[in-house]
């Protein structure tokens, strides 16, 4: 898989879900309209001042609340390349291998990343490297069972296999 | 070495006996799907050209949370899941039917089962010695389809409480917070918290679905109670008698952290926004004006909570400039409320009563608060923007602690008429 480059955008601690995508914009999965909400009651200006292939960093429990896919959906709709956090909730973890949202946990990350730093990511390695600071993190591999997931795109594309 | 809770459920539906840390692929007993989350799970389905499911008659497809609907969008999405339901055979509860967990609960689960849903409180199945937790709408979609899901076998936190009854003005839901407060809103993440001793052995169902909703403020997987005298006694008053198996952990199960409550030393809880395990007893607690209460959701919409709401309110007006909300979690709670003269309670008291279902909670109708507005709720979340407006501000409390407030107009200490 080739390496991904984008800008960091940092948010804080126990990013739930209501915050990634508000309920209120539930009645529609189309994926570009979900994106155009995307961390808005975290940050009201997000969706006008990101670009695409740019790098979500949060702090720990990210993506903690309702079970609801969209908020994955809308991260990778929205053209976020990757999500970076100390540690993921549960479901939100399970959701974000099962549409092919690569999500990346390092403990103690977020303390390491500004918004605004520039980031390559190797996922192949599970290697960060913040080109801003000059420092490359190492993350926790996947177990085996979810990389099959993950390298065939996704659940329903593994079961379609 | 013995089995905890969770191993043991786990083990017996697989057929071998299998331990934390363990990938397993399990069958599931129920599906819940509801009016949020569920459409996304039909257009996977779609997607894959599996349109079916593999046992209709433990499906189960809930319209609760718009309900009835708000707007035509909305009204599309329930469209879409009775169609669907009407395709496969699987069972629909539509608006104004109840609240998904709870109908689960009086209708459907049994100890011992293992039920999944897309939303995150299903683990209120837990209540009733479930297996039942929360996934998203493909992993729910696989499970309907196939009706199987895989799991990690779950490390369990053991969860005791010391002490015999709950002090004045003190309930389930304060122990549930407090533990909130204490364990942190990640601090159990992909755990089973298993609630064990004397205290819990004694303590009703209605009283344990209410902790076991809660189970995933602390990211848990499960909240489970053990299947006893009490699980019998709630299965015998639901027609389910013969479902009745016993279960419990082995005494010389294994697990990860053991966290003890202080049970007298419990005073009422309030979370603070914007995170559940913002918690602070209610001394401690600034003067907090409200601009609405809502009792209610799958949380506390039992009767026993409307019935602790009623003799609060009871001959006392809500303060002038306030609204009180109040929904039933099922119709039959709804019915017996009505029996018991509660619902005229609530109106005399100038309370607005609302249809069976999610209500207020999810912020897509029945009481977005304006901006800069407060509300104390009796739901499980205060998460920013969680009843609709980033610009508001969610406080969560007892039942006991909201009605007593909804007279006072502020956050307001309910032993004071107890």
């Amino acid at each position: 898989m080739e390496n991904m480059k984008g800008k960091a955008w940092k948010f804080g601690e126990n990013i739930n879900t209501d915050e990634i995508i508000p309920a209120r914009y539930l009645n529609t999965s189309d994926p570009a309209e979900l994106a155009k909400h995307l961390m808005e009651d975290a940050d009201p200006e997000f969706p006008g001042k990101y670009a695409k292939g740019d790098i979500i960093v949060g702090g720990i429990n990210f993506g903690s609340g309702s079970s609801r896919e969209h908020a994955p959906l809308a991260i990778k709709a929205g053209g976020i390349s990757a999500v970076i956090a100390d540690s993921f909730a549960r479901i939100f973890f399970r959701n974000s291998i099962n549409i092919g949202l690569p999500i990346i946990e390092v403990d103690g990350i977020s303390k390491k990343i500004s918004t605004g730093d520039e980031l390559e990511i190797d996922l192949d390695n599970g290697v960060i490297r913040n080109v801003t600071a000059k420092e490359e993190y190492k993350s926790q591999p996947f177990p085996p069972f979810m990389q099959e997931i993950i390298n065939a795109g996704g659940l329903m594309n593994r079961l379609k296999k | 070495m013995g089995l905890t809770l969770a191993e043991k459920i786990l083990s017996h539906k697989t057929g071998k006996n299998v331990k934390a840390g363990e990938i397993i692929v399990c069958e599931v007993d129920w599906v819940l799907m509801q009016d949020g989350t569920g459409p996304l799970a039909v257009r996977q389905l779609e997607k894959l050209k599996m349109v079916k499911a593999r046992t209709p008659d433990h499906v189960v497809l809930f319209l609760d949370h718009a309900a009835p609907s708000p707007k035509k969008e909305l009204s599309n999405d329930h469209k879409t899941l009775r169609e669907f339901a009407s395709k496969t055979g699987a069972i629909v509860v539509d608006v104004g039917q109840g609240i998904s967990h709870q109908i689960m609960a009086e209708k459907y689960i049994n100890p011992g089962e293992v039920l999944v849903g897309s939303d995150s409180h299903t683990c209120t199945g837990g209540g009733l010695s479930v297996f039942a937790t929360g996934m998203g709408s493909t992993d729910v979609a696989i499970a309907i389809a196939t009706g199987k899901t895989w799991f990690r076998v779950p490390e369990s936190f053991k969860i005791t409480a010391k002490g015999h009854r709950f002090p004045k003005g003190v309930y389930a839901k304060d122990l549930i917070l407090h533990l909130i407060g204490k364990i942190t809103a990640d601090g159990a993440t992909y755990k089973a918290l298993e609630f064990n001793g004397n205290f819990f052995n004694n303590m009703n169902i209605v009283d344990r679905l209410t902790i076991s909703n809660m189970a995933v403020e602390a990211g848990a997987k499960v909240g489970l109670f053990p299947s006893d005298k009490m699980t019998k006694k709630y299965l015998k008053s639901h027609k389910r008698a013969d479902h009745f198996k016993e279960l419990s952990a082995d005494p010389d199960a294994v697990y990860e952290k053991e966290v003890e409550i202080d049970i007298d030393a419990l005073k009422p809880v309030i979370s603070k926004p914007h995170t559940v395990d913002n918690t602070v007893f209610i001394d401690e607690l600034e003067e907090t004006k409200i601009d609405q209460v809502f009792i209610g959701t799958c949380t506390n919409g039992r009767i026993e909570d409307l019935r602790t709401a009623a003799v609060i309110l009871r001959k006392h007006s809500i303060a002038k400039g306030i609204r009180c909300l109040i929904s039933p979690a099922s119709p039959s709670i709804y019915k017996q409320a009505l029996l018991e003269g509660l619902i005229q309670t609530f109106i005399d008291s100038g309370c607005v009563i609302l249809p069976p279902g999610c209500a207020a909670c999810v912020g897509v109708h029945q009481g977005i608060l304006g901006d800069g507005e407060v509300c104390l709720s009796t739901q499980n979340r205060n998460f920013k923007g969680r009843m609709g407006n980033p610009n508001s501000s969610i406080f969560i409390s007892s039942p006991a602690t909201a009605a007593y407030s909804a007279i006072k107009g502020k956050i307001s200490d309910v032993r004071e008429i107890l």
